[in-house]
């Protein structure tokens, strides 16, 4: 490699000037390593304002509600009791790039964290496939602009007590906002704002139309059709649309601002299912850059040791029984999926030749690019866990079946655990794993237009009792009418109903 | 290509809203919170903030997630001993533990959320129930008044400061002082030129001299500037505390046994709402709490709310006390001494007549002012209707029949009023 290097400011306090020097080095690096990024907007902020970004996710404009107020109130506690520190950084999918730097963080944080952020995270952001599909980098801040001034305008014509309610309904439904399959289509602000009033129209238009109960029409159905329209077609996976479109009571604004929450639920769906490839790729990077860096003598002995002591804090993965385990650090993780893809292109054992027999003949800049652009994190963890690298983590299964009366263990990190191990694992970022299956199944459309929603269980596991009526609660308030939720074993069998209002009505309540 | 932008001086309160909603959200727990801190704050504490907590099964926001149980193969790091196969007893939690602890992050952990609210969201929610006049909020609310006092002279300050009449006696003294040895040599040269023989030549090389020296003398004289920088003299104002006075406040209460915890808590709201009026106007308040039954006694504070009495209730003797108080320490010129006394109503019927004399002759002429609130009583004893005579003659008496917290501003309005206008 070329070098024609100087040592870069050494101060450990640092200045514009010097944010500048790391950031041109850094970014010259990252060129070389072809990371393809949005250009950067780099903003120092105090901690104060980080409290305020931690509120709304990091979006810098947001709606207000009391939950936001809420998280504030909590970090701003936490955060002068000292018991948490602040992240160093934030970053947002938007281009350009928004990354946040604390002010408190010394030269070689600022540098660390340019790296990751505003290389690894950045690069991500713009080509991992999910982030390519599901979110628009060019639009968000102007959604955001324009979805707070749409609920501004709501709260002073309905009252903020109205929006509120509406939006912890849709806030409780959040995580079921997202068409997973169906490809979304893209949004965009100034199409937002000027199909909203054509849309709202239309899509009243649409709902009256299924739920008109002019006796003439209805008769003629009934006639007409001995087969029974079903609604929805296929069962829902994407509840807040459903409702959106479907809902027969709700007024035309009611429904923009479900629509709204789906779309700011969208953003952030991607974050959710790469958090391992993410932080991976982002600590990855830092880590080849920073070291670079010190290749070609632009820092300092000094800055390598902080360096390497932070870096070496976040790639830490407690063990199992340690009292703080809080479950597997993706920071680690990622990060040793992405070296050992690395590992494995650059020095191939005879193991990786038998498992990854592809990899090892591929350019390792190519093979990384490829994972990172192609994945989410359970297929990633599917496609690439060596056994390398679980011998390294030393990872085990355990089984845990509430029947029987102790657990039990079913994998280790043997040849005979591989495969189970990693399939296993991977399972672990499935969405499943973590939030419920539900989806919405039927609706009497002609009787009394309850609807059904359908929760297949994954593991036997059963739904929360006491959070799940709360929900439906919210779901009977947007839906207007009986709301059921039925859990139904993976085999189809009901096994709990959960019925909102909870008393079941007379079904003959219709007689006069 | 990447831009820097320094953000920090932007403000910092963009969760200001949120964070709002979020208080009127949980204003009754709050309130409860509020109300049992008042119950254990001192009087003269009112003006910090305070530590709130609500029940976390009121705060979470509901979503669907999953109960512990099933059957779970979940994969670990850090093994050491295990084999396939081992069975290990169930560790005693079983908390659910998905990757990022998303499940476990929100849902239900310790029961209590707990965080602070400040000194005015504290005296806020402390006002609603008073239904103050919104004017009376922000004057209890606001800072000190400050008043600009002159302090002397500065030799920085801004032009329009400058003090003209002492800035030019400084650079008149100046112009003397630089000029007077000039002025001296000045002098003698032209003594010496007038004292020449006439003999000497208009144009003779010393007289010429002479002549040329004196102009230079004079030159010098007039460059001593008019005036200089130096001379400038600005004046001096500092901030001070407006007025700053100092003012007594009597805490009289009837601790006999028909004055139970709910009148006192009542009483208490009563007391800690004179005080934070006083606080407006006064630098210093001292508070003197004096309870009675048959006799009166001063106390401290936590005796004076929570130890309790029995017996019956001679108001006079609470009243003798104050005068015998206000006589021994405090010269009525000095001090502005404020009366609140919360009662039920009961008085020995004898005794409302002098209660009533001692008002009139000895007390009021003593006091700013005398606020006096009945709790609840069951019906008015002799002792409302000797003060209402008091009232009659004294425009800076009040008095008042409480049932609810909202009812007790009334009884300080006058007194509002008056510092209003």
């Amino acid at each position: 490699m070329k070098t024609k290097s100087t040592l870069l400011p050494q101060s450990s306090e640092w200045t514009f000037e010097s944010l500048l020097l790391y950031e041109k080095a850094i970014g010259d690096i990252a060129k070389e390593f072809h990371l393809d990024t949005y250009s950067n907007q780099i903003e120092v902020i105090s901690s104060e304002q980080m409290i305020d970004l931690y509120a709304t996710t990091g979006l810098p404009i947001h709606y207000p509600h009391w939950s936001f107020g809420k998280q504030f109130v909590n970090t701003e506690k936490l955060y002068l009791k000292g018991y948490t520190n602040l992240s160093y950084e934030m970053v947002i999918n938007s281009n350009p790039c928004i990354s946040y730097l604390l002010e408190e963080n010394s030269m070689t944080m600022q540098a660390i964290v340019i790296a990751h952020a505003c290389y690894g995270h950045n690069s991500f952001f713009k080509n991992n496939y999910l982030f390519k599909t599901w979110t628009n980098a060019e639009s968000i801040i102007d959604y955001m602009v324009f979805a707070k001034n749409y609920i501004h305008k709501c709260e002073q014509k309905y009252g903020a007590n109205a929006v509120e309610e509406l939006l912890d309904a849709c806030h409780a439904l959040r995580n079921y906002g997202v068409d997973r399959y169906k490809r979304p289509q893209k949004i965009s602000l100034h199409e937002e704002e000027a199909r909203q009033t054509e849309r709202a129209a239309y899509r009243q238009s649409q709902v009256n139309d299924l739920w008109r109960t002019i006796p003439e029409n209805f008769k003629k159905k009934q006639h007409l059709g001995s087969k029974k329209h079903r609604l929805p077609k296929e069962p829902e996976e994407n509840l807040l649309y459903f409702l959106e479109k479907n809902a027969p009571l709700l007024e035309p604004w009611q429904r923009e601002i479900i629509r709204i929450s789906r779309k700011i639920a969208q953003y952030f769906y991607p974050q959710k299912l790469t958090k391992v490839m993410n932080e991976g790729w982002a600590t990855f990077w830092h880590y080849t850059i920073i070291n670079e860096l010190y290749n070609r003598n632009m820092v300092s002995d000094s800055f390598m040791i902080d360096f390497i002591k932070n870096h070496t804090n976040l790639v830490y993965q407690l063990p199992y029984d340690n009292p703080n385990y809080y479950g597997i650090n993706p920071y680690t993780f990622g990060y040793r999926m992405f070296s050992d893809i690395n590992r494995m292109c650059t020095a191939p054992t005879d193991e990786d030749k038998l498992f990854f027999p592809e990899l090892t003949l591929k350019e390792p800049l190519e093979a990384l690019d490829f994972a990172m652009r192609n994945f989410e994190d359970e297929s990633f963890i599917l496609q690439y866990l060596s056994p390398k690298l679980m011998r390294d983590l030393k990872l085990f299964a355990i089984l845990d079946d509430e029947k029987a009366p102790n657990i039990k263990v079913t994998a280790i990190h043997n040849s005979a655990g591989y495969e189970s191990l990693r399939q296993l694992l991977s399972q672990q970022y499935n969405l499943a794993f973590v939030e419920p299956n539900i989806q919405i199944y039927d609706v009497n459309v002609n009787g009394d237009r309850s609807i059904i929603l359908r929760h297949v269980q994954t593991d036997h596991r059963p739904l929360d009792e006491e959070s799940t009526e709360k929900v439906l609660h919210y779901f009977h308030a947007l839906w207007g009418f009986d709301v059921v939720l039925e859990s139904v074993s993976a085999e189809g069998t009901v096994l709990k109903i959960f019925r909102c209002p909870a008393i079941e009505r007379p079904s003959t309540s219709e007689s006069p | 290509m990447s831009q820097f932008i320094d953000r920090r001086t932007n403000g910092k309160n963009k969760s200001t809203v949120s964070r709002q909603r979020f208080l009127n959200r949980f204003k009754k727990q709050i309130k409860e919170s509020i109300s049992k801190a008042l119950s254990q704050r001192s009087i003269t504490d009112i003006h910090v903030g305070e530590k709130i907590t609500v029940p976390k099964k009121d705060i979470n926001e509901p979503f669907f997630h999953y109960a512990p149980g099933g059957s779970i193969n979940r994969v670990f790091p850090g093994n050491r001993e295990f084999s396939v196969g081992d069975t290990i007893p169930r560790p005693p939690s079983t908390q659910q533990q998905g990757p990022g602890g998303e499940a476990s992050d929100q849902g239900e952990g310790t029961d209590e959320f707990t965080f602070e609210i400040n000194k005015d969201e504290f005296l806020d929610f402390f006002f609603e129930d008073l239904e103050l006049p919104d004017l009376v909020k922000t004057e209890l609310k606001a800072m000190p008044q400050f008043q600009n006092v002159k302090s002397g002279l500065s030799l920085y300050g801004s032009p329009s400061n400058i003090n003209i009449t002492r800035s030019f006696r400084k650079a008149l003294g100046r112009r003397i002082s630089f000029g007077t040895d000039k002025r001296k040599k000045l002098k003698i040269a032209e003594d010496r030129l007038s004292g020449l023989s006439k003999k000497i030549a208009a144009n003779s090389p010393r007289r010429l001299r002479l002549k040329k020296y004196i102009a230079f003398m004079k030159e010098k004289i007039t460059a001593i500037p008019f005036v200089d920088t130096s001379d400038i003299l600005y004046n001096r104002t500092t901030k001070q505390i407006n007025p700053s006075t100092q003012a007594i406040m009597f805490c009289v209460m009837d601790v006999s046994g028909s004055m139970d915890e709910a009148k006192k808590d009542m009483a208490k709201r009563f007391f800690i709402l004179l005080y934070l009026f006083l606080t407006r106007s006064y630098q210093k308040i001292q508070i003197i709490f004096i309870r009675h039954h048959t006799s009166a006694k001063e106390v401290d504070e936590q005796e004076f709310f929570y130890s309790r009495e029995t017996g019956g209730t001679v108001v006079s003797s609470a009243l003798e006390l104050i005068y015998d108080i206000i006589i021994d320490r405090y010269a009525t010129n000095d001090w502005n001494i404020y009366v609140a006394q919360a009662s039920d109503g009961d008085n020995w019927n004898a005794d409302s007549p002098y209660c009533q004399s001692l008002l009139k002759e000895k007390i009021m002429p003593l006091v700013q002012y005398y606020a006096y609130i009945e709790i609840m009583p069951r019906h008015h004893q002799s002792l409302w209707n000797s003060y209402l005579t008091v009232k009659e003659e004294n425009s800076n008496f009040a008095m008042q029949t409480i049932s609810k917290p909202s009812e007790i501003f009334p009884v300080l309005h006058a007194l509002f009023k008056r510092k209003a206008s």
